[in-house]
């Protein structure tokens, strides 16, 4: 009982020894800081690379792909079983994105990627990502009405509007074709007396032919060319009706009105469309509407660069800027007949890969193992989204491995100050300590004293910890914004991660653990003096002055 | 104040009921020391203090034990108390060798059956006066125990003190008292667990004539009334007069007057 009381009355009467564990609460404070705003960061990080990656990517090695995706497909649903709860198809190829901005044509370097829109969004959440309500709930390749948010759609408050998008869409292209028009009445008016015969090469290139279909055939006429005398001139009228292609593309060589006609839908990332300036508002290069030139390879050997123009019909934004700046998705059907993926015979397509999305709780590497079984590993690449990113995630967790280890250590530090601390104590209490002695208490008692001081104060100190690390997790984005209004400076900068509040997550699990070493550091830095005062001798601790 | 007030029920042994054992274990004295040698190690030489003493306390007795600074009348208490170990030689009490027994063990005597004063009071600054008289006690019992018996036992300590004369200090700090009020209240410690001996190392050193003198009557009551046993260490011969019998220790020899 005594050491109860004695513990008490030492934690009421020794300011000083508060003062070491002030490092304790400072550092368990920043601890439960940095990890609910790490595990934040990768929380939301994980979400977003799973958002567009399914769980279970099961592909081929080569660009070509495979052939017959249903097969594959069933196959795939022999070897998983029930835990296979979706499963789509898809052709990725690297491309080029070329758009014109002010008359200047842009280029990127994209993966295209070609999905189908019925089941796609089933897979994984690209569906949620887009920015046309009607697209989120079932993507459609044709170009919408309006009707476009001008706010984030996923953020839980409301953060810069994106007027650009307004208008977006039909009413845009229209206005856009207009205006086109004008201008080229302009120009040709002022050049009317010098350059008559340049209306037809002039309308011909405003009014772009579906190209690519000659494209694609003169290079599967060149593959092709020994065996099949009659694909030397593709575009004979008389070897077109023999074409197996002819019934997908009705408006061959027809001149289109743009006002009135898309192209094929595509939906570019935003981060390709747009970028974010520093006061964290959007601003657009392209819009829904607008017209841009793919170029990419097709399927054979060796691959041919094919262009075609496509209409941005959307934008999608899974905040993840390697997956916004990147990815480009347009219909698989339409991919593959232009990159020749179809079997001119049967008819069966290739594809490059399967997205598998499993039924929730299922073990996802070992479903994966299972699949790469169940398939030859010289013909398919199966892999988790984990695998995927697995450098990235496991870089984060190396990151908040190393900062915590960094901090605990100066929990560490705080422990050390704790123990000179208490040996300053337990030299100023050797007379009481005799006293405790000489009546009766044990050496074990006379240590447990101490003990029990650290364990008083390093919970003191981590209980401390604990409510200032939660109060400022939980005002984390307020104390931001009030540092910002402080110094001028920005300290979160949304054009650089693409959300606006710094996500945190307070984990029980961690902090419990944080709580005890903290604790754990305390007791153990009181160890030490806590034996000393074990072994003070009676009758000397009571001639102690 | 009455004995009743002072009974603790883990202890049944009361000072009454000793003085009836005393008729059939006279021949055995309650504390008693043989060839008793202590040496100090100090510097490169050794200090002997204590070279052979043999000592001998009766059932309430009352020994004062004299001698010049150094002659190691301290010491003698301090092994009688447990506080320290001898080099060589025996502790007994009622005839039961407690020297050598282990350190919880001697603990325990310590906390039950041995009190002591000091003279410097040796009282605990963060503790009230009630609190530093119920600090044997707290020391005895775990957390659980003490809040069984929390109410009795506040209730011996506050009629101890107010036997003393201390009913208006409970809940003083020991550097709200005087030097008097203090050795009042370090008597009380020594008193609330009702041991079986009372060492009393100079209890009247640190305090001027009449504190002095009102302490050294409640010790001679205490003996008179109570029959408490007891062993006071003093330089003063005036002081050692009061007492049954005196011992004086002279170069680590005993020389009884």
């Amino acid at each position: 009982m005594y050491k109860l009381l004695l513990c008490w009355r030492y934690l009421r009467t020794r300011w000083i020894a508060l003062a070491s564990v002030v490092s304790v609460t400072l550092g368990v404070a920043t601890m439960i800081v940095v990890n609910a705003v790490m595990a934040g960061f990768s929380h939301e990080m994980q979400t977003r690379i799973h958002g567009i990656l399914s769980d279970i990517v099961f592909e081929s090695h080569s660009l070509s792909g495979f052939q017959d995706p249903k097969w594959h497909m069933e196959e795939i649903k022999r070897a998983g079983g029930a835990a296979i709860a979706g499963m789509t198809p898809t052709v990725a190829v690297p491309a080029m994105l070329n758009f014109q901005v002010r008359g200047q044509w842009v280029t990127r370097q994209v993966m295209f990627i070609g999905i189908d829109e019925s089941t796609h969004a089933h897979v994984s959440d690209f569906g949620g990502y887009l920015q046309h309500p009607d697209n989120r709930k079932q993507l459609s390749f044709n170009l919408r009405d309006g009707g476009y948010d001008t706010v984030d759609s996923q953020a839980d408050s409301p953060g810069p509007t994106r007027p650009a998008l307004e208008g977006a869409g039909w009413p845009y292209r229209r206005m856009r074709v207009e205006r086109e028009r004008l201008w080229r009445q302009r120009l040709e008016s002022q050049q009317a007396p010098s350059a008559v015969n340049k209306e037809t090469p002039q309308k011909t290139q405003s009014q772009p032919v579906r190209s690519v279909n000659a494209q694609v055939e003169a290079v599967l006429a060149a593959a092709d060319a020994p065996a099949d005398p009659a694909a030397d001139a593709p575009l004979d009228p008389a070897t077109s009706k023999q074409d197996p292609f002819r019934a997908v593309r009705p408006e061959e060589g027809r001149v289109m009105d743009p006002a009135q006609e898309q192209f094929t839908g595509i939906v570019p990332g935003i981060g390709l469309a747009s970028f974010r300036d520093n006061t964290g508002v959007d601003r657009f290069l392209i819009l829904p509407g607008d017209d841009v030139k793919v170029t990419f390879p097709t399927a054979g050997t060796p691959p041919k660069a094919v262009s075609d123009t496509f209409t941005v019909v959307d934008f999608y934004e899974s905040k993840m800027s390697e997956y916004d700046s990147n990815f480009v998705f347009v219909p698989i059907q339409e991919l593959q007949r232009m990159r020749g993926m179809i079997d001119p015979q049967t008819g069966i397509p290739s594809v490059n890969s399967i997205q598998i999305k499993l039924s929730p709780g299922t073990d996802l590497a070992l479903m994966r193992d299972q699949l790469r079984k169940a398939f030859p590993a010289d013909m398919y690449l199966i892999s988790s989204w984990r695998d995927k990113q697995g450098p990235l995630l496991m870089a984060v967790e190396m990151e908040m491995a190393v900062l915590n280890i960094l901090l605990f250590l100066i929990i560490a530090v705080a422990g050390f100050g704790i123990l000179a601390i208490f040996f300053m104590i337990v030299v100023e209490k050797t007379r009481d300590i005799g006293i405790l002695k000489s009546l009766g208490a044990s050496s074990s008692g006379v240590a447990g004293i101490f003990l029990g001081y650290g364990l008083f104060l390093g919970m003191l100190g981590a209980g401390a910890g604990l409510a200032l690390g939660l109060a400022i997790t939980w005002n984390i984005n307020t104390i931001r914004a009030c540092v910002e209004w402080c110094t001028g400076q920005r300290v979160f900068d949304p054009s650089i991660y693409y959300f606006f509040k710094i996500p945190t997550i307070v984990n029980v699990y961690t902090i419990s653990w944080i709580i005890a070493g903290a604790v754990g550091i305390a007791v153990g830095a009181s160890v030490l003096p806590a034996l000393r005062a074990a072994r003070l001798h009676p009758v000397e601790a009571l001639r102690h002055d | 104040m009455t004995r009743a007030a002072m009974r603790d029920d883990t202890k049944p042994v009361s000072l009454g009921r000793e003085r009836d054992e005393r008729g059939s274990t006279a021949l055995v004295p309650l504390l008693s020391v043989r060839k008793l040698r202590k040496n100090y190690r100090s510097g490169g030489g050794l200090l002997e203090v204590l070279r052979g003493v043999d000592f001998d306390l009766d059932q309430s007795g009352f020994v004062a034990i004299v001698g010049q600074s150094g002659s190691g009348k301290s010491t003698l208490l301090h092994l009688m108390g447990l506080l320290d170990e001898p080099d060589s030689g025996e502790v007994y009490l009622s005839g039961t060798r407690i020297d050598n027994l282990p350190a919880h063990h001697r603990d325990r005597l310590r906390n039950t059956d041995i009190g002591m004063v000091f003279q410097s009071y040796h009282l605990l600054p963060e503790f009230n006066a009630l609190e530093n008289v119920l600090a044997p006690l707290m020391v005895r019992y775990g957390v659980l125990e003490w809040m069984r018996r929390k109410t009795e036992a506040r209730g011996r300590a506050r009629a101890l003190l107010e036997r003393f004369g201390l009913g208006a200090r409970l809940h003083h700090k020991p550097r709200q008292l005087s030097g008097g009020e203090m050795q009042r209240v370090a008597i009380a410690r020594a008193l609330v667990s009702q041991p079986r001996v009372l060492l009393a190392d100079e209890p009247t050193g640190n305090l001027d004539e009449a504190s002095g003198a009102e302490i050294l009557d409640t010790i001679c009551e205490l003996n008179r009334e109570d029959g408490l046993s007891i062993v006071l260490v003093t330089h003063d011969s005036a002081i050692a007069r009061r007492a049954d019998r005196i011992v004086r220790l002279a170069a680590g020899h005993v020389e009884t007057i």
